[in-house]
């Protein structure tokens, strides 16, 4: 039958027919003379993304680190050296920034959007942070990106650049975050927005709570009337970012409530019972 | 700026990128539009008397290549120029469809394979990222493995047409497209994946040729200098 056949067929099979027609094919025929710049090409642009790459991981790292820094800084002394070494951290991260605009010097950032767009939210988040609490208000995309034009430091800096044609006559740089990495970034500093008023109440802060209540209705706002109208991912956020509100101002209920007759210090205590119990309905809806 | 203020900015920003994804979106189904007539007309080259019309269908599909460059021009007008990869996602399709089907008209005509810059110019459009509109490189190869699979079929239904001698160039073809692609260090992508895919249809033209080997066939038709009916 027809599976006996096949199955003799396979035995057959002229493997060394096979091999014997590869060898003949000419390595420097022109279609493997354009595969082989192709094979350039590709390892070239495939370099770059993981340079870009990594320089994001990077940034998201002292990005993050930046934010637990600054989760610690109080009223209390030390909170101007806690503002200092963050200005220190962020200018660190800055200086990364830099590479990555050096990278993409005569290139589409777009090209290379996806490997930068994560470590660029992360420094949005941390930079819109940190601004928050020196101002208690929202930096701007535009004063972010006024931040981020580079000159060049020194004269070595311009002579190492010489790899790069481009780089010869280059002496500032520039990257711009996007308007959707600006509102992602922001999105995710709602969160931190949210632990910085449970930490507050811990702390006997009482006012925090209710300033931070206003600042995120007013992003919340912002997030609502541009609804759909964005990609995807900013109206994903809304969701977390409607929760985050949520507790903040569950938090300044209990503290209107029950502020009055509990001592400061009693205060903490009261308040993670009630977030306990508003995390435990969440769970359950 | 207030933050209510920021946000009304942010969200005229979004808007008009929006817009311009629409308009982007339009001139893509067009060009699709074209892409399956141009598909429609080259299929016909698997029926058996579609061999003898090779030539003519050919040339009609350089006439609707005419229509894509026309396309292609309108699409540039849609966004400002230097921000290609910001919209390339909408024409990426399309445009790997669009380097197959040219690849499969130059091969009909000089059974080789045709170069990227040679695709460029038959879409009208430029061949490096810097004098504009381009054909990335990705899109060509993906749009020639595409080329790959038809070819497989081509070698198929040509033996089933009668015509013994168009497999043997097939596989040689393939078999040096093969190695070229073997040359090249893929990521874990789209492309990727495509190329996972050459390796069956470079086995399905082994088996063609195996079948006529076996029985004789290739030698009737190398000596019949490819006589077929």
């Amino acid at each position: 039958g027809s599976g006996g056949f096949r199955k003799r067929k396979h035995d057959n099979f002229p493997h060394g027919q096979r091999r014997e027609e590869k060898e003949n094919v000419n390595p420097s025929s022109p279609l493997m003379t354009s595969f082989k710049s192709f094979q350039l090409e590709l390892d070239t642009r495939h370099d770059k993304y993981e340079r870009l790459v990594k320089l994001s991981r990077d940034i998201t790292i002292e990005s993050k680190r930046t934010i637990f820094l600054l989760h610690r800084f109080t009223s209390a002394p030390n909170g101007e050296e806690i503002l200092n070494e963050s200005e220190i951290k962020l200018d660190a991260v800055r200086r990364k920034i830099k590479q990555v605009a050096q990278e993409l010097v005569g290139e589409d950032m777009y090209q290379f959007h996806r490997a930068i767009s994560p470590g660029l939210q992360e420094y949005v988040e941390a930079v819109s942070f940190q601004y928050f609490i020196k101002t208690r208000s929202l930096i701007s995309v535009e004063e972010i990106n006024k931040q981020l034009i580079f000159t060049a430091e020194d004269r070595e800096e311009t002579t190492n650049m010489t790899s790069n044609s481009h780089d010869k006559q280059q002496h500032t740089w520039s990257l711009k975050v996007t308007p959707v990495d600006y509102l992602l970034g922001v999105a995710d500093l709602t969160g931190e927005l949210m632990r910085l008023c449970i930490s507050s109440v811990g702390n006997g802060d009482i006012d925090t709570p209710f300033e931070l209540s206003q600042f995120l209705r007013q992003i919340y706002d912002g997030f609502t009337f541009i609804g759909n109208t964005g990609p995807y991912e900013v109206s994903k956020k809304l969701y977390t970012l409607k929760q985050s509100l949520a507790k903040v101002e569950n938090a300044c209920y209990t503290l209107k409530v029950r502020g009055s007759e509990i001592p400061k210090h009693m205060l903490a205590d009261v308040f993670s019972t009630k977030t306990e119990l508003i995390d435990q309905e969440e769970g359950l809806s | 700026m207030s933050v209510s203020d920021m946000f009304i900015a942010l969200q005229g920003v979004l808007t008009a990128d929006q817009d311009i994804r629409e308009e982007i979106r339009r001139e893509v189904q067009a060009l699709e539009q074209t892409a399956r007539e141009l598909l429609t007309l080259l299929q016909g080259v698997h029926q058996g008397p579609g061999f003898q019309h090779i030539p003519k269908k050919c040339q009609k599909a350089r006439e609707h290549f005419g229509t894509v460059r026309t396309q292609l021009e309108s699409l540039k007008t849609k966004f400002p120029a230097d921000q290609y990869y910001r919209f390339h996602e909408h024409w990426r399709f399309v445009l790997q469809r669009l380097v197959f089907l040219a690849a499969f008209v130059v091969y009909l005509e000089s059974e080789t394979l045709v170069t990227r810059e040679s695709v460029a110019e038959i879409l009208g459009i430029e061949a490096d990222r810097e004098r504009g509109f381009h054909l990335d490189i990705e899109d060509y190869l993906s749009g020639v493995l595409t080329l790959a699979s038809e070819l497989a079929r081509l070698a198929v239904n040509s033996v089933t047409a009668g015509d013994y001698s168009r497999p043997l160039r097939i596989s040689a073809f393939i078999n040096e497209l093969d190695s070229g692609f073997r040359l090249l260090n893929l990521k874990n992508d789209s492309l990727r994946k495509r190329y996972d895919g050459l390796k069956y249809d470079v086995k399905k033209i082994e088996e063609v040729v195996y079948d006529l080997s076996i029985r004789g066939l290739n030698k009737e038709a190398t000596v019949g200098g490819g006589g077929e009916k």
